[in-house]
């Protein structure tokens, strides 16, 4: 099992902090849009390290002036998932960065059960390992 | 409650700098006194506002959503940059931008396609000020299948909920906006402040064709500030007169008169022209206007010369 002190799940940003507060995340929304960054909301339920893409949550809102705009958006999306892992991204348009550069959670199911060490062994002693969550056990929708 | 606690309501003004706001919008804008008084009026109420909350007088915040009622070319646009302005400097915004929309920006062609379209004009005003232009067209009574509706509702549903987060400013004609306010009792019932526009004199369009071309860097003669005057009288009476608008317009076609005049003349006799050439504006460029065409306008021609 892999663990940390937290006993949560690390991804992003502020994650050994404790659950940032609405107006923790209106600042950060804030600094990112004074740089000029394009804020979205992204939700998945399975949080496996290497499921990078999630689903998008409505289009990233590029062009708002102040967060009220995204907290909008961010609690829209906690009323119709409140049960699942909920991220805010900012994406730099800047020529050559182009690419996220901010992005931490900001709502999460009440239980993390965490991953399990599957072993596999294959030729000879050799031992290959995955990461496997105990959240996805269960089909699509019906996790946590 | 502490009675004795005192707070200066001058000094609210003072350090919030409106008063430099309000000078602006007296000297900048023509005419237009009774909107100025209905701006100081809401400056003022603001700054009281303010005043109760320091001395723990807690009110629920106030309702800040307007209704600019006017024809077109009133200034409803540049009062409602000002109106921003003086919000933020108040502290009622944030942000103190105003998104400026119209129905297009509203409401979607599809079933679906209204929501997330009205949502993200609203994310964007977030902050600021949001001013929707010809507001009416919003609700089409013609076509119940109209998505204008729809988009009302969201509206609606974020002038109530967030308030302190934007200020939702609606703007049109008089009478259209009334029918519209009829059918949507809802939305009337929200708007706190309803202000009228009149209508420019002709004086007052003088000198707002004065402004304009002060800021153009160009001037009229003697004999142009006359057809001016002329121009405008005439103007007045026909139809699609939009006030300003219109004015500029003129002032836009007279320009090309000038130019064309100054090309001609130096194709003919081969001079250079200077800054003062340039810069003026004869009668020739004004009466050369459709206006002064005889036809729709009562005037007698002796007048237009």
């Amino acid at each position: 099992m892999i663990t940390n002190p937290t006993g949560r799940i690390t991804q992003g940003q502020f994650s050994f902090l404790p659950d940032l507060t609405d107006a923790e995340i209106t600042l950060q929304v804030e600094y990112g849009l004074n740089k000029g960054y394009a804020w979205s909301v992204e939700y998945t339920d399975d949080p496996h390290p290497r499921n990078t893409y999630w689903e998008m949550f409505g289009m990233p809102m590029f062009d708002l002036k102040d967060a009220a705009g995204v907290l909008m958006e961010l609690n829209a999306c906690r009323k119709t998932f409140p049960n699942q892992y909920i991220r805010l991204m900012a994406f730099d348009a800047t020529r050559n960065t182009e690419s996220i550069v901010m992005s931490f959670i900001v709502n999460r199911p009440k239980t993390e059960p965490g991953f399990g060490l599957v072993r596999q062994e294959t030729n000879g002693r050799t031992i290959r390992y995955t990461i496997h969550s105990y959240g996805t056990d269960k089909p699509e929708g019906e996790r946590y | 409650m502490d009675d004795n606690k005192t707070v200066d309501l001058l000094a609210i003004v003072r350090d919030s700098n409106v008063g430099e706001v309000l000078d602006k919008l007296d000297r900048e804008l023509v005419g237009l006194a009774p909107v100025k008084r209905r701006i100081r009026e809401i400056a003022a109420y603001l700054a009281v506002t303010n005043a109760r909350k320091q001395l723990g007088l807690e009110a629920s915040p106030p309702s800040l959503h307007m209704c600019f009622t006017g024809n077109p070319g009133t200034g409803k646009t540049t009062v409602a940059l000002r109106m921003a302005e003086i919000l933020h400097r108040l502290g009622y915004v944030r942000k103190g931008h105003v998104v400026s929309v119209t129905r297009d920006d509203l409401v979607g062609q599809y079933i679906g396609h209204t929501a997330p379209k009205t949502k993200e004009v609203l994310k964007k005003a977030m902050g600021g000020v949001l001013f929707i232009d010809e507001a009416y067209y919003l609700y089409r009574p013609e076509n119940e299948r109209d998505y204008g509706q729809e988009s009302i509702e969201i509206l609606l549903q974020v002038m109530e909920n967030q308030r302190d987060d934007l200020v939702v400013i609606l703007a049109g004609y008089k009478d259209r906006m009334d029918t519209f306010f009829q059918s949507n009792p809802g939305m009337s019932s929200r708007i706190a402040h309803h202000i009228d526009f009149p209508d420019y004199s002709q004086q007052e369009l003088l000198t707002i064709s004065g402004k304009m071309l002060e800021q153009m860097n160009y001037k009229l003669d003697a004999s142009a500030q006359v057809a001016m005057a002329d121009y405008i009288e005439r103007r007045i009476r026909q139809p699609n007169f939009a006030n300003a608008r219109s004015i500029r317009n003129a002032l836009d076609r007279a320009r090309l008169r000038q130019a064309n005049r100054l090309f001609y003349a130096a194709s003919q006799d081969n001079q250079s022209v200077n800054t003062d050439d340039l810069s003026l504006l004869t009668a020739s460029d004004i009466l050369a206007s459709r206006v002064f065409e005889g036809g729709n306008n009562t005037a007698t021609p002796e007048t237009a010369t």
